[in-house]
């Protein structure tokens, strides 16, 4: 492909690129470890992707990126636990 | 009578029919033979929407030079009648020249128009006699081109090559056959 | 090369064909659908590698084949009048994403009432899109023309989708004589398809994003401008090209017919330009010089050309298949603006006629030259810029 001639609306996508989201969140995510049981639908619904699931052997741990999660609250929503609660930002 | 077209150098024709009765396609098999031929020609339906047994028209214009107009054809030389109780519903002779011809598809003679010729040729009959039914009707579209180049002087060779080309296997040769046979039947009846 | 009779509408689905498209999503609209019915024909038969893609509207037609041309292919659409008003969200997204694609628009007047006959506002409407826009007199030019677009489109120099403007029912639907050229031609005249970028899966680039600079983005913006004014270099070459190869020359953004020696111009675009030739031989057998400047792209709009061709004269003539409300017909308007900073002393007139399909044909342009010339040497100037033919 050669090099286009003129500008273009293009971008690559990548972490961040609108900059530090976290910092639109006045509701924080929490998760409960006791209730939680890893299925991952939090991870599945999560509109900024900011929610990780790591496994070991058996075992699944939930995360979330507070970087860049800006609290919308879906996740506690979609939880079939209620393992999700969220706190006010202080 | 092979050097017609009339006696000019541009031939203007109306073709009259129904609705799925192949008036369209007939307009674009005359030109395509006079294309053959090496005439110019152009091809057009009434610029609309068309439904079954409506009454429709379609056109066609044949030159020996290049045509530039699209106009409508509003003076044709020669009008060709497809199914002739369309008669009883639309003037079909309507702005036909003087010194024009109309060609019918009927078994009997018909009124000529004012001064102009009038032919006519059995196309129904032809149909039958072949087999050549779709949907209960007798395709008369080809036969009646048939009979029109005739008169126009367009060789049969070239509708019969149009035919072909524009159709294939048993339902081009029965319309080849239907074409050639028009184009010996027709006959003229007289002169209004 | 063969030598068929065939519509309008086919004449472009041949051309599809032979320049290679792949994908072809569309949805139906009278007087379109015999084109793309043919299209699906040839795919079906396996006359043609093209796969089909039935749409639920004219928007989701022009954004699928966005999707594939965005993919790297070769993509084709087509549509006409309400169907093409649907689907401009897109026509100006595909330009200012500078994706090559070319699509036909059988240009049909808009409602209501609800008509299906000729005239230029759906085509005419799209002229700020960043498309080019080409209109064309025959079929020959129809099939012509289409090829041609997928070279002119995919120029490194210009990188953006264009239209081919048939005119309803008198190219659509009307059979004529055309030259259809060899497989072996056309691969010998198209290149490779060329675009800026490919979207492929598993290297993922966004189209769009909101911008982190705006004098980037107003660059965008001007850069889709400039490359229209690129094409058209590109189209006079291509055209050269086309006539080297076929022998069929038009003349690149325009075609002139007995402007030499002429005294007054008639200046038009689409089928009704036979016409107007027929009518310029009529009034030079009474005394008065016309000739006749088709305009063959509307954009990008040929400025140079036309300046050169009316200079000098003493009358131009617009005629336009459109109106502006409130304004004058787009071509005039057009041309008026683009001769101005030359100072020429012609005096222009618009005629607007042959709107919702009501005919103007050779007699009529005859008559309107004819009190034109009237006009101008009685004035020495038009007392009346703006005319709706045939009068209220």
């Amino acid at each position: 492909m050669e090099r286009a001639r003129f500008l273009l609306p293009l971008s690559r996508p990548k972490i961040g690129v609108h900059g530090i989201t976290g910092s639109w969140r006045f509701r924080r995510p929490e998760i409960d470890y006791a209730k939680c049981v890893g299925c991952g639908l939090c991870w599945l619904y999560c509109p900024d992707s900011v929610v990780e699931i790591e496994s070991s052997g058996e075992r699944f741990k939930v995360s979330i990126d507070y970087t860049y999660c800006k609290g919308c609250g879906i996740c506690a929503s979609v939880c079939p636990v209620k393992a999700i609660r969220l706190s006010e930002e202080v | 009578m092979m050097s017609s077209l009339l006696g000019g150098e541009t031939v203007e024709v109306r073709f009259h029919g129904r609705g799925g009765q192949g008036a369209v396609t007939a307009a674009n098999l005359l030109v395509d033979a006079a294309v053959r031929k090496g005439l110019w020609g152009v091809a057009f339906p009434f610029f609309g929407a068309e439904r079954r047994g409506a009454p429709v028209t379609a056109y066609a214009r044949i030159s020996s030079k290049r045509i530039y107009t699209r106009s409508m054809i509003r003076r044709p030389d020669s009008v060709v009648v497809l199914d002739p109780a369309i008669m009883n519903y639309v003037n079909a002779f309507a702005g036909l020249k003087e010194g024009g011809a109309a060609v019918i598809n009927s078994p009997k003679p018909q009124q000529p128009p004012a001064k102009a010729r009038l032919y006519v040729v059995n196309a129904t009959r032809i149909a039958l006699d072949l087999g050549l039914v779709l949907a209960g009707w007798p395709l008369v579209n080809v036969a009646m081109v048939g009979a029109l180049s005739r008169i126009l002087g367009i060789e049969l060779d070239y509708i019969l090559e149009a035919v072909r080309s524009a159709l294939s296997g048993r339902i081009a040769e029965l319309n080849a056959k239907a074409a050639e046979r028009a184009y010996n039947e027709v006959v003229e009846v007289g002169a209004g | 090369m063969k030598r068929l009779t065939l519509t309008g509408n086919h004449c472009v689905a041949y051309a599809v064909k032979l320049s290679r498209v792949k994908v072809v999503p569309a949805y139906p609209i009278t007087p379109q659908t015999t084109m793309v019915e043919k299209i699906s024909e040839m795919a079906d038969s396996g006359e043609a590698d093209i796969q089909v893609i039935r749409v639920e509207s004219e928007h989701s037609a022009l954004a699928a084949a966005y999707g594939a041309a965005t993919a790297g292919v070769r993509a084709f659409t087509a549509t006409s009048s309400h169907g093409l008003l649907y689907m401009v969200e897109m026509v100006w997204w595909v330009a200012h994403a500078r994706i090559p694609m070319v699509m036909a628009i059988v240009t049909r007047t808009i409602g209501p009432p609800w008509n299906i006959w000729t005239d230029h506002h759906d085509i005419m409407s799209q002229r700020d899109t960043g498309w080019l826009i080409a209109m064309a007199e025959n079929n020959q030019e129809v099939l012509d023309e289409t090829i041609k677009l997928f070279k002119i489109t995919e120029d490194p120099d210009v990188s953006l989708p264009g239209m081919i403007g048939l005119d309803a029912f008198i190219l659509s639907h009307t059979v004529e004589p055309v030259e259809v050229p060899d497989q072996e031609l056309v691969d010998s005249f198209l290149p490779e398809r060329r675009q800026p970028y490919v979207i492929r899966s598993g290297d993922p680039l966004i189209m769009g994003n909101v911008p982190a600079d705006l004098l980037a983005n107003a660059k965008m913006r001007w850069d889709v401008h400039l490359g229209l004014k690129n094409a058209e270099d590109v189209i006079e070459k291509v055209d050269e090209e086309w006539g080297k190869l076929t022998g069929r020359y038009y003349g690149g953004l325009v075609e002139c017919y007995r402007c030499e020696d002429a005294d007054y111009l008639f200046v038009g675009a689409g089928a009704w330009v036979g016409d107007m030739r027929i009518a310029v031989d009529m009034l030079r057998e009474t005394g008065l010089r016309f000739g006749v400047l088709k305009l063959r792209y509307a954009r990008p709009f040929p400025s140079r050309r036309i300046l050169e061709a009316v200079s000098g004269k003493r009358g131009v003539l617009v005629l336009d298949r459109a109106v502006s409300a409130g304004s004058a017909g787009p071509i005039f308007l057009d041309l008026a603006s683009h001769i101005y900073s030359a100072r020429p002393s012609v005096p222009v007139k618009n005629v607007v006629a042959g709107l919702a399909g009501y005919e103007a044909n050779y007699e009529d342009f005859a008559r309107i030259g004819e009190s034109f010339a009237k006009e101008v040497s009685e004035s020495g100037w038009v007392s009346s810029p703006l005319e709706f033919y045939p009068g209220r």
